[in-house]
């Protein structure tokens, strides 16, 4: 069935839509990144328009988020405090990265920088996430015991100590905001909510437990991305509502499953998946950059991006 | 003004061929619907003439169909560093977002190259590039790069043959349109021409409007764009409230 789309100008098939959302809010769900750095290249792939896609995928991620959220929610594995104090930094970070993102529009290659962003940040997390998750596996297969991870590192050292209950933590806000700004930073510049960054970062540099980490950054990431959607319904007119409903229907539903899935993993499991994940769009995009393109130009609108 | 001068020296100058062009179009008015997925349209005229007609050389038609033009900047790719990365930009003036060429016959017989300068016909003379920055010296690929893209995509049409003449009087053809198209007057050409010569010219314009709910939605977002952004929040919040209160639901059974 095939749908126009009113924004995008395009027509495509209504059913490759709905599966494309549904196969996205499975990994949302699981894992507790958005999607959008799957989505968005999915999408220009099927022949969305880049500015599009990428608004558009930001009001879809609010809905597969805010599906997994509640879920999450019931399972009390949603650290609300944790997330508000990473949340106020990255909406700082997200406005910094906005300042940022124009002034390297202006200068040019701004579309060079987002890719190598990308392929940088995908490569090293996802290599360093696959590592530490076979050692732990390999760890918990010897022992037969749970992994022990360092409780006690520089970090603790730090002023202004909080406790987060629910992650069972105690440590300073600092590295929480800190992290926060980053990754609002880095999801302005790639057009993301910065779930894939925010994961690791969590479980690896606040050594928060991973199951309390998806919940928490589903929750932050609703606030970037509803944020992102209006600034771009506002400023790009480049929202399509039709092409949001599609997504968001197939990936509310696939959220649902994906939290499921997630109970029946264990923590080492789901990290080594999400880190293959990472990895393979990771060497995608690396080929891109690598290999001569079978068509040299591209034809983009003059003034835009 | 220009274009009845022009008719007007075609007169002055030959009398005799006076022919002129009577059309009929399927539709001149294409409405994107939320489904919509293509459409065809059918062009179909004759010739009105007063005096008896000329064998030698045979009457020939050529219909153009252009969508909204606007202007366009295109990359090029060049392997710096060892990756791909844009390089070179030309800025391509005007390009129209479609472009449909037929012809009852192959094109370089049925127009010459001058009337095609002059009239700009064929789809490389219908884009328009002032000039390249310097330090470009192959401006001309870029505008073939166009070409060839829209091309792939089925936005540029060449349909050689395929205008059906009959007893030199009356034509016919359809012209296929994408489902990708863009809102906006479509002018359409169509020219008489005898031994690549146009005799005669006639132009008209489809319509090409989203309707409905793509009215609506479109419409929105650009004279209310912070209702239209939180609306579209709306929708995703709801939508993710309500699968996680069906699956609930479900699970509880």
């Amino acid at each position: 069935m095939q749908i126009y789309l009113p924004i995008a100008e395009v027509s495509v098939n209504a059913f490759l839509l709905l599966g494309l959302g549904g196969m996205v809010g499975v990994l949302s769900g699981m894992f507790g990144v958005g999607g959008g750095f799957l989505m968005t290249p999915l999408l220009f792939f099927i022949g969305i328009p880049p500015a599009v896609a990428v608004a558009t995928e930001a009001n879809q991620i609010v809905a597969s988020s805010f599906s997994g959220v509640l879920a999450h929610f019931r399972r009390k594995t949603v650290d609300l405090k944790m997330g508000t104090v990473l949340l106020s930094g990255g909406l700082v970070g997200a406005a910094f990265g906005v300042v940022l993102f124009n002034y390297l529009k202006a200068q040019g290659q701004v579309d060079l920088l987002v890719r190598l962003c990308y392929v940088v940040f995908l490569g090293v997390i996802g290599s360093l996430m696959f590592v530490e998750s076979l050692n732990a596996i390999r760890k918990s297969r010897k022992n037969a015991g749970p992994p022990k991870r360092k409780k006690h590192n520089w970090i603790h050292g730090l002023p202004l100590k909080m406790r987060f209950r629910v992650s069972g933590l105690y440590i300073s806000v600092i590295p929480p905001l800190i992290v926060g700004v980053l990754v609002g930073i880095l999801a302005a510049i790639m057009g993301v909510g910065g779930g894939f960054i925010m994961v690791p970062a969590m479980i690896y540099l606040l050594g928060m437990p991973t199951k309390v980490v998806v919940g928490t950054s589903l929750f932050q990431i609703i606030f970037v991305t509803g944020f992102t959607t209006l600034l771009h319904a506002t400023t790009n007119y480049t929202v399509d509502i039709a092409l949001a409903v599609l997504l968001l229907v197939g990936g509310v539903i696939g959220a649902q499953v994906g939290t499921r899935l997630g109970t029946y993993l264990k923590a080492e499991q789901l990290r080594i998946l999400l880190a293959l994940l990472v990895i393979l769009v990771c060497a995608k995009l690396a080929l891109d950059l690598l290999l001569e393109p079978s068509e040299l130009f591209s034809i983009g609108a003059t003034g835009g991006h | 003004m220009k274009r009845l001068l022009l008719s007007l020296a075609l007169i002055v100058a030959t009398p005799v061929m006076a022919e002129e062009v009577v059309l009929g179009l399927s539709q001149d008015q294409v409405a994107i619907t939320a489904d919509f997925d293509g459409s065809e349209i059918l062009l179909f005229g004759a010739v009105k003439r007063e005096s008896p007609i000329l064998q030698d050389p045979p009457l020939e038609v050529v219909i153009a169909v252009s969508g909204p033009s606007g202007p366009l900047t295109v990359r090029r790719k060049e392997r710096k560093f060892g990756i791909w990365v844009n390089a070179d930009a030309v800025e391509i003036d005007h390009a129209p977002s479609f472009y449909a060429v037929a012809t009852s016959a192959p094109f370089n017989e049925a127009m010459s190259n001058v009337e095609d300068q002059r009239h700009r016909v064929s789809i490389p003379r219908a884009i328009r590039s002032v000039g390249a920055p310097m330090g470009i010296e192959d401006a001309q690929s870029f505008s073939e790069a166009v070409i060839r893209i829209r091309t792939s995509e089925g936005a540029y049409q060449v349909l050689e043959n395929s205008v059906s003449v009959d007893e030199q009087t009356l034509f016919r053809t359809s012209i296929k349109m994408p489902a990708n198209l863009t809102e906006g007057d479509y002018p359409t050409r169509i020219f008489l021409t005898r031994g690549g010569k146009v005799v005669s010219d006639y132009e008209t314009v489809i319509n090409v409007n989203k309707v409905g709910l793509e009215r609506w939605l479109f419409d929105m977002s650009r004279n209310q764009p912070l209702m239209y952004g939180l609306m579209s929040l709306a929708i995703a919040i709801a939508a993710g409230w309500m699968a996680s209160a069906a699956f609930q639901v479900l699970q509880r059974r």
